[in-house]
């Protein structure tokens, strides 16, 4: 046992006193979260729009008091006049006008009926749309509050309701994929490197010649990464939480359980490639080509399983992070609990028994 | 019973193409030092690693401490102390991590076994601090032997543990192992330095994964079996050139400053065969040639075998 601890203490000693390690094991997360969160984002708030009000009028005042409230639009000037508006365009700072018409009041109150007119800079279509459809979500809002207090008998209303993520915010989709890249990602890589790396420096051979079981080598290289891991997935949640705003729904203690499959997972599957390869360099490589790839493209983080062609559907499947993508939506985004995510929670833990069988079948007790 | 005993042992890499170690059958007995000497490739690696186990031997067996080096590769593993080629230890480990590690992975105590490791690691001592990586090459090796004798091994082998080693740091190394084998330790040492041999109570001469010779060093001087001569000149790399189509010489090659000539013993006096010499290379122009009989050291015993080795 004391010598289980001392290994563990020289790994952790390694992982400390390299510069290059600490920065991938705590900078790449956080990196990624404040990247992923504040500059990759496809959410679009505080765009500067100018609204044409010809009415002046009760409702008009309302309707912009609304626009204001919210945190998409900056309203910038309110003009009379339709020229103003062309040229608030054309300097390329406002991105959309509201015009509302004259008697737009009236309108409402008399025929119950009133037209106002978007105009959005579509020289760059996906902001138009984005931004076309906020505003017409707030007018909308605003006529329902119109027709509550009118109290008119029927109103017929679609309804669109996005659930889990209302605002179509961006911090839900990515966390649990950032949660799900960063800890494969640290765990597969660090540890196929940190073994290989006992290869290349000729240590495994002293390592080897002594009554220590050569499986508790593997083991105690494990455990500081898994800490490490859980540390990092702690940084992100607290980030995500405070800096992000993300509400957090799940049980905590079933997340941290069923993250600690996944890195089990991970670690499993690093130390397969380092039973495959024979320099850091190419453990580094195998690492990044079996687990970003990956999980980036097929584990539904960026792009949806469903629209995949089948072969890639089928392929999926043996991804270990669409798994635990699934998982973590679940637990952290809709609150679930283990009843709902079981079948998954059994794919990735029969996933990782897998593995770890193969890599501690595969790992050599002598040097060839 | 020998402490450590190979018996035909071959082992050959990349699937049969590369042979390695052909047929090599040899036994060290209770504190001795036994040293395999022979250039990069001879196969001492190899010999090495299959002793402690890391390798499998194609065909033979060999014996550690009286256990079968593939059958009981793990009661091996607790008794022997390894110091590998390269500089084995962690770099980003201090001198005194380092040594605590080792100690605990052999469930033991720097306290412990500190009588044996004593005199090694009080030139450590001031240096406890720093990293291993930053450590001089004769230090590292130093630590590296401390890391390999913190169990008390009862075999110590120790591959090429002098390359890269300063002459001065080089000579304090031979010695320690000297003590090492006083307090009852065998060890099995290879090295590339001819020079290095006097150390060794026996040595085997190893090329190409064969032994050429194995005795005490003094014995195999003793069955050199050619007359030796020590020629000195101007322009000694034109020199050595020019000597080497003379006829009757059978090795001619650099020793140090002069060059080592080699005749067969065929009933021909010094004086004929340096006048002989000496005339064939007036007749190339050359003047102030001193040729003198010399003693022969391991290099030229081994040159000679490995001569007789390549011409049958």
């Amino acid at each position: 046992m004391k010598q289980f601890i001392n290994f563990i203490k020289k790994e952790f000693y390694h992982v400390l006193r390299d510069p290059k390690s600490l920065l991938m094991l705590f900078g790449v997360p956080i990196a990624q979260i404040v990247l992923f969160g504040f500059a990759l984002t496809n959410e679009i708030k505080n765009s500067n729009i100018v609204i044409v009000d010809n009415a002046m009028d009760n409702a008009s005042q309302k309707l912009i008091y609304e626009i204001r409230a919210s945190k998409y639009f900056n309203v910038g000037q309110i003009f009379m006049n339709p020229d103003q508006m062309d040229a608030a365009f054309k300097t390329g700072k406002v991105k959309l006008a509201l015009v509302i018409p004259k008697d737009f009041d009236n309108d409402l109150q008399h025929l119950h009926t009133a037209q106002v007119q978007i105009i959005a800079d579509a020289s760059d279509p996906n902001t138009a749309t984005t931004l076309t459809n906020y505003m017409t979500s707030i007018i909308s809002d605003y006529q329902n509050q119109l027709w509550q207090d009118g109290g008119l008998p029927y109103s017929i209303l679609t309804q669109q309701r996005i659930l889990y993520n209302p605002e179509l915010a961006g911090a839900p989709n990515f966390v649990p994929g950032v949660v799900a890249m960063v800890l494969l990602l640290i765990c597969v890589l660090m540890t196929s490197v940190s073994i290989v790396r006992e290869k290349e420096m000729g240590t495994l051979e002293v390592l080897l010649v002594s009554p220590f079981n050569p499986f508790l080598v593997i083991f105690s290289k494990m455990v500081p990464y898994i800490v490490v891991s859980l540390i990092n997935l702690t940084i992100i949640l607290i980030l995500s939480v405070y800096l992000l705003d993300l509400p957090f729904k799940g049980n905590l203690l079933l997340l941290y359980g069923e993250s600690s499959i996944f890195i089990v997972c991970g670690l499993s599957l690093g130390l397969l490639i380092s039973t495959l390869t024979d320099t850091q360099q190419t453990a580094m490589n195998t690492s990044f080509l079996l687990t970003m790839l990956p999980t980036m493209l097929l584990s539904g983080y960026l792009f949806p399983i469903e629209n995949m062609p089948l072969f890639l559907r089928i392929l999926s499947n043996i991804i270990p992070a669409k798994w635990f993508y699934i998982i973590i939506k679940s637990v952290m985004l809709k609150g679930l609990g283990i009843k709902y995510i079981w079948r998954e929670t059994l794919i990735l833990s029969g996933m990782t028994v897998f593995f770890l069988t193969v890599s501690l079948r595969n790992f050599k007790i002598r040097l060839q | 019973m020998n402490p450590i005993t190979l018996q035909n042992i071959t082992k050959t890499y990349e699937k049969g193409k590369v042979l390695a170690v052909d047929d090599v059958s040899f036994s060290v007995n209770d504190s001795e030092m036994f040293g395999l000497i022979g250039p990069d490739g001879a196969g001492k690696t190899s010999i090495f690693r299959i002793l402690t186990t890391l390798l499998l031997p194609d065909k033979g067996t060999a014996s550690v401490c009286g256990k079968d080096v593939v059958k009981d590769y793990k009661a091996i593993r607790g008794m022997v102390g390894y110091m590998p080629g390269r500089f084995s230890l962690y770099q980003d480990l201090s001198v005194e991590e380092n040594l605590n590690f080792f100690a605990s992975l052999f469930n033991t105590s720097i306290k412990q076994n500190y009588e044996l490791i004593k005199d090694i690691y009080v030139q450590l001592e001031p240096f406890k601090d720093r990293r291993a990586g930053k450590l001089s090459g004769g230090m590292k090796q130093k630590l590296a032997l401390c890391c390999a004798l913190i169990h008390k091994p009862s075999v110590l082998f120790l591959d090429e543990p002098t390359t890269g080693v300063d002459a001065v740091s080089r000579f304090e190394f031979w010695e320690m192992l000297k003590r090492l084998k006083k307090q009852g330790i065998t060890i099995l040492v290879s090295t590339a330095y001819m020079d290095e041999v006097e150390h060794c109570d026996r040595i085997a001469l190893m090329q190409n994964g064969k032994i050429l010779s194995m005795d005490t060093p003094d014995k195999i001087i003793k069955s050199y079996s050619e007359k030796l001569f020590e020629l000195k000149g101007d322009n000694k790399h034109k020199l050595l050139k020019d000597t080497m189509t003379y006829s009757d010489a059978v090795g001619s090659y650099a020793s140090g400053e002069s060059i080592h000539v080699s005749f067969k013993k065929n009933g021909k006096s010094d004086a004929d065969i340096i006048n002989g010499l000496k005339g064939f290379l007036e007749s190339k122009g050359y003047q102030h040639i001193e040729i003198v009989p010399t003693v022969p050291n391991i290099e030229d015993c081994f040159l000679s075998l490995t001569k007789t080795e390549i011409h049958g």
